[in-house]
Order: structure tokens, then sequence, then C-alpha cells
């Protein structure tokens, strides 16, 4: 008996060739001002001179007028949900249990809503409009990162009206 | 003036979970030999090629184009990559459309795929960024929240994504390239099957295919075919940034001002009325009623309203989606252009058993990333 010819085997189908790779990222000035912030445990934002609005985090630029933000504003640690989805599906590299609450959170204060993972209160009871507010890592782990944001909870406030909050959905 | 562009051949692969037969050098090809055959041609003939993908990274192949080259019999020809994540198959169309509507060329073939099963899209959509929480489970987690948005502001019932999903699933038992052959699909199995993002069901969710698709384009002293030419009436694109102040996300500023350009270019007053079929980049259910309002075939706040009254379904006045769409398929990059090339299978003639009877204007539409990036075209029967 020989060894079977490469044909008769059929085509290799497929192979798993797993890849990693490590980034350095530099922030700029911008965001290092969101960044330094979340080290002292607030949220640094910046407004646009021309049309007032405030970024959080700022990129720097303010989008629809193409001009620097350079005043710096502190924002409230509370903020509204606005809208939101309850995670129920694992992948890859996530280390939150499922189901979780995925929401845009409107900081007070802020133009632009971000997302944030809300805990201590079940899944089924998250709705739009829930007054939230961040809770954070112990004062000795604050880092420049968000990750020092464990997660929003909600603040026992009444739930915003949605004429608040409908020009940011 | 610009010269006019006319598809003159289409091909596409039969979309699957896993096309474990071809390489995606075969996969391609195999898309771009069915164009030249369907446009009488052979690469001979091609002037240029024109391909497009979503991310380098959902495959792991950088700059894939270039290794590409021989099996789209592009050596020594000019070839051009295009790149606007998931609207980048209808955005590839319109480059390719450009270098005929310029006079440079004579013939453009395009191309445009994915082979998910080589990929992990999911992952690639989630990588973890320095200022954003590692919440995002891929593109169902980005779109809920703006679906449930659109809930809130239309009062739209929670049924109307569950129909758009049992239509689709319906339309793609016609297409036999549809990845999705689902023979028994009906409400109930939609609603009961899992809430992954919620408020989106499994159902109501794209599928994860390989597949490639291909056109070849002509200038009006080119043409040649199995089928009368598709004639390009318009075409435009249009972006945003992600993230900006007031930024309206369940109705983006980009595919208004989109829409709005290729109507006035193709003389498009009432899209309702004057669009024959249409296909439209509806990747979750919930975008069938949004985009019906982007696109201006509604008043706002309508959208579910025709859903629900059955104007898009197949024997509706506005059949949308008769292939099946990105519901029944979705090889990402090439989704996009499966829009623009199954309104100029419609336009000539040869959709087979989803072929809308005397479609002479149709539109095809593709959207990407964060509904960031906005690409569509309207060809007709007749020349413009
Ligand atoms: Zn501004």
């Amino acid at each position: 008996m020989t060894a079977a010819t490469a044909d008769e085997r059929g085509p290799v189908t497929t192979l798993a060739t797993p890849i990693a790779l490590d980034f350095d990222f530099t922030p700029g000035v911008a965001q290092s001002r969101f960044l330094r912030g979340l080290e002292q445990g607030k949220f640094m934002g910046q407004r646009c001179s021309v049309c007032g609005k405030v970024y959080v985090p700022s990129r720097g630029t303010c989008p629809t007028d193409g001009v620097p933000t350079t005043e710096d504003v502190e924002l409230s640690n509370s903020g509204t949900v606005t809208t939101f989805c309850v995670v129920n599906v694992p992948f890859a590299g996530q280390s939150i249990e499922i189901p979780y609450i995925a929401a845009q959170v409107l900081l007070d204060g802020a133009n632009l809503s971000f997302m944030g993972l809300i805990q201590e209160l079940p899944a089924t009871e998250v709705r739009m409009g829930l007054r939230v507010e961040a809770v954070w890592v112990p004062e000795d782990e604050l880092a420049p990162s968000l990750a020092s944001v464990r997660y929003f909870r909600p603040n026992g406030e009444p739930d915003a009206d949605y004429e608040t909050y409908k020009e940011y959905l | 003036m610009a010269e006019r562009c006319a598809v003159i051949g289409v091909g596409q692969t039969h979309h699957k979970a896993k096309r474990e037969d071809v390489s995606i050098a075969g996969l391609v090809r195999e898309a771009a030999l069915r164009a030249l055959d369907d446009a009488e041609l052979t690469f001979a003939d091609i002037d240029a090629v024109v391909i497009g993908k979503a991310p380098d990274m959902f495959e792991g192949n950088m700059m894939p184009e270039l290794y590409l080259a021989p099996a789209l019999g592009a050596v020594g020809k000019p070839m051009i990559r295009v790149h606007t994540a998931g609207s980048v198959g209808g955005s590839t169309s319109i480059v390719a459309a450009h270098l005929i509507a310029s006079g440079i060329h004579k013939r453009v073939l395009t191309v445009a795929y994915e082979k998910q099963s080589d990929s992990d899209a999911m992952w690639a959509l989630s990588v973890p960024q320095p200022f954003a929480a590692p919440l995002l489970a891929g593109a169902g987690g980005y779109f809920a929240p703006h679906i449930r948005a659109y809930m809130r502001r239309s009062g739209a019932p929670d049924h109307i994504g569950c129909m758009v999903a049992v239509k689709d699933r319906q339309n793609a038992m016609r297409n036999p390239y549809a990845h999705l052959h689902l023979p028994d699909i009906d409400m109930k199995t939609v609603q009961e099957s899992v809430m992954l993002w919620d408020p989106l069901h499994y159902l109501e969710a794209c599928p994860s295919s390989d597949g490639a698709a291909a056109m070849v384009l002509a200038a009006e002293d080119s043409l040649s075919g199995r089928y009368p030419p598709a004639w390009v009436h318009g075409m435009a694109m249009r972006s945003e940034p992600t993230m900006f102040a007031g930024r309206d996300q369940v109705n983006p500023r980009a595919g208004r001002d989109c829409s709005a350009d290729v109507y006035v270019q193709a003389g498009i007053t009432d899209p309702r009325a004057q669009i024959d079929v249409a296909e439209i980049y509806v990747p979750f259910s919930w975008y069938e009623p949004m985009w019906l309002e982007n696109l201006g075939f509604c008043a706002l706040g309508d959208g579910w309203k025709l859903t629900e009254a059955g104007a898009t379904a197949f024997d509706g006045d506005i059949p949308w989606n008769t292939s099946g769409g990105v519901l029944s398929s979705n090889p990402i990059g090439a989704s996009g252009m499966l829009r623009f090339l199954e309104v100029a299978m419609q336009v000539r003639g040869q959709a087979g058993e989803h072929q809308i009877d005397g479609a002479r204007i149709a539109l095809g539409q593709a959207y990407g990333g964060g509904s960031q990036f906005f690409s569509m075209w309207v060809v007709g029967s007749e020349k413009p």
C-alpha cells in the first residue's frame, strides 16, 4: 500500500492562525484632559466656542463647526439613559456576564452621550430616561482610563422626561 | 458632460456560511467569471478592476487586493481598492462607474467580497479602545439602541421588525444564490428566537456569509451581453462623523443628503411613485422602516406603517429586497454591491423568480460603519 495522494485526501479546508497585536496609543492634548479627569474621579469635557455644545470625551475639535474646542468643562457624575440594549450574546474577549445593559448615558451638562454599563438593576427594569450615576473604582486604583468607571447605577431620581433627551437619540 | 455608464454583466456566488471549497481568490474569481460570461466578455476585454471589501482585520489579510490581482485578470492593469466599511460594495460600484463616466475606461470589472468563515467580524468590530467602555457586542449591540430610539420616536409597535424578518426570508426562497433558505419561517418563529440584543431577536439579524459579487460596467459605445444594459441614472456617496452633538442617529443626515443628490440626478421627485423596486441595506429588520423614512419614501414616523401595510412586500407597490436582502445573505463587503447588482438585474429583466414584472427604475442603497457611510445609485432600463 502506498500513502494516499494529496488529491485523494482532498483540499486542506481551513487552518486557525491566531494573531495578537499590541498597540501604543498617543491620546493627544484634548483626550489627555479627559483621561487626567478620570484619574481624579471626574468627567472632563470641552465646550465649542461657536455652537456652545459640550463634548465628552472631547477630541479637541467640534466636528460641526470645525474649530478647536478650548474651554474645559467639568461634568456631573449623574446622567440620563437616552437609549440602551440588553446584550445577551457572548463573544471572544468579553468579560462581562450576560445579559448586561449597554446604555447611552448623557451626562448632565453634556451634549453627547457615550456607552456605559448599567448595574445594580435587573435587565428587565432598565428604561429610557432612567437617571444614573457613575460608580468609580477605589481612589488608589484610579487611572487615566475609562476602566476607572466601574459602571453606572440608578441614582434614585425620578425618570427624565422624554422631551429633555429626545434631541440626543 | 459625463459619459453614460451601463451595467452589462452581473455575477455572484452562492452565499453560504462556509465556502470551504474555495479560497478568497477562488471566491472572487467565481463571481467575476459569471459577470464576464453574462457580459459575453473575457478578462482580456477589461480595462481596469475596482475591488472592495470590509475591514482587512476581519480575515486578517492586509491589502488583499494585491494578491487577488492575478485571480481577477488585473495583472498589468489599473486596480483600485475601495473601503467604506459595510457600504463598501456600493462605493466600489460607484468608483468603477466614475471610471466609465469620466471617459477614462471603456469596460471596468468591479468586485466585492467577504469570507466571514475565515474571519471573526464580531471580535474585529468590538476591539477595546482606550476611550470607550468594552461593551460593544458587534454590530447588533451598536444598532439595537438606535432601533429602540426609532421605536420610541415613531411609536411603532413591537412586531414590525419581525414582519420584515419574515418578509425578506420568504423573498429569499425565490433567490437560488441566497444564503438563508428558511421555508417554514413565520412570525412565531422569529418572535420565539433568542433575544440577542434586546430589542433585536436572533432571526431579526443578518447571517454571517461567505460570498462575492461582480459587475462589468461599460461605456455607451462598448456594450455587449446576454441582457439589455442597466443604465446608471444617478449615483452618490455621503459620510458623516459617528459622533457629534446633535447627530440624528436614527435618521442620519448623510443618508438624507445622499438620496437627495441621487434623486436630483435621476429626476425623481416622488420616490414611492417613481421607483419600481429597491434593494436597500437592511442588516437588522428595523432598518427597513428607518430607511423608508430616511430615503423619503414616506413622511417621518410613517415608515413602519408602510411595512405593516405590506407596501414593501413582493406584491406591494414598492417591493424592497425581493432578493431576500442582507437579512438573507451577508458577505459584508459584497452586501452593498449585491444591492446595486440586484437592482441592475431587475431593470435588465434577469432576476428570475424574484423579478418584479416591468421594473424600469430601481434604487440600490448601502450603508456602513455606525450609519456614517452611504452609497446609492438609481438604474433604469432606458438611457438617462
Ligand atoms: Zn460647535
